[in-house]
């Protein structure tokens, strides 16, 4: 058995619930997690030894019209270890919320508040949960589907 | 001036002749403001790396007499509008196009000033009219260089044509002279 497949095995010991998939090329495990267990794993995966120094990114997919719910997908990045490890955790339509990873990797902060930005997804404990990219008055999340395609939230008069 | 041939007695003279020539304060004035075009590159994507190619060296704007760059726009006559304009950057583009003073003319530069480009989606402004009135516009994405070039003696054209306003001009009540 290699030792990724080992760790994995270790990480599916910890959380029984977690279903996880081998990976494709080039070494991208995929683990789904229920998302009250989310931070209890980002914390084990940042400690040996899955030594994930970094979290490469942290984004979220749109399922609400097809499966009445939002995915989000983090991408942790082991420098030791060479390897990385995408986490993905199910919220719910009517209860969007999940804790936060700042406490753990600093660059967290900025990420996810992009997604409250444009997915409107809160996160718990967030230390300053506010929108980085719209401005101040903009109404909705702009990467739902449900956003309409074209519409516009113009900060200025537009003339014609 | 300085002719030295004046030709036999009795002929019209030739404008120059003798010195000096007549013209209009309306032209003249149009023929100053047209070579000194001092500009404000306002510089926001992709269509920034052609601006410079066109501003430089091997294109260069200055033998067109609009080599000035400023960067300030109280100092600047004509505003290039250099990329992409988003709704959150918008109020900023208008306060420097407020704080330019007159007369002053505006060029949207590429597919992205002139009509929000391949981006009509939630974030970006469609076509920079909408907020501020522009005299020129440079189709392209990114415009080359030449049509750059062909964009601004048009808008030299323009100058020189158009009506000049001056701030004496309420003064003495007069439109044309």
């Amino acid at each position: 058995m290699e030792e990724k497949d080992r760790l994995l095995q270790k990480l599916k010991e910890e959380f029984p619930a977690a279903v996880t998939e081998a990976g494709g090329f080039p070494a991208e495990d995929v683990v789904r997690v229920e998302r009250e267990a989310l931070p209890r794993l980002a914390e084990l995966l940042q400690q040996k030894p899955f030594d994930c120094a970094m979290l490469l990114d942290l984004t979220c997919v749109d399922y609400l019209q097809s499966e009445s719910c939002l995915e989000m997908v983090y991408t942790f990045f082991s420098l030791s270890r060479n390897h990385k490890l995408r986490v993905k955790a199910r919220l719910p339509e009517n209860d969007l919320h999940i804790g936060t990873l700042t406490a753990l990797w600093k660059n967290a902060e900025w990420l996810e508040r992009e997604v409250f930005d444009m997915f409107g997804v809160r996160f718990d404990g967030h230390p300053n949960l506010r929108r980085i990219l719209m401005y101040d008055g903009f109404e909705g999340h702009p990467l739902r589907k449900s956003y309409p395609l074209r519409r516009q939230q113009p900060r200025l008069p537009l003339k014609k | 001036m300085g002719v030295k041939d004046s030709g036999p007695a009795g002929r019209r003279s030739k404008p120059g002749e003798g010195g000096f020539l007549t013209t209009r304060f309306n032209h003249i004035l149009g023929w100053a403001r047209k070579f000194s075009l001092f500009h404000y590159p306002y510089v926001t994507a992709c269509c920034g790396m052609e601006y410079m190619s066109t501003a430089c060296a091997h294109f260069d704007l200055d033998r067109f007499g609009m080599g000035w760059t400023r960067f300030s726009p109280r100092q600047s006559d004509m505003l290039l509008v250099v990329g992409t304009i988003t709704h959150k950057l918008a109020p900023v583009l208008k306060t420097v196009y407020d704080q330019m003073t007159e007369p002053k003319w505006v060029v949207a530069f590429g597919a992205c000033a002139v009509s929000g480009g391949i981006y009509d989606n939630y974030a970006v402004l469609q076509g920079i009219d909408a907020i501020i009135p522009v005299d020129v516009y440079i189709p392209g994405c990114p415009p080359r260089p030449e049509t750059v070039l062909d964009a601004l003696l048009k808008l030299q054209e323009k100058i020189q044509k158009q009506e000049q306003d001056w701030r004496w001009k309420k003064k003495t009540g007069s439109s044309r002279s």
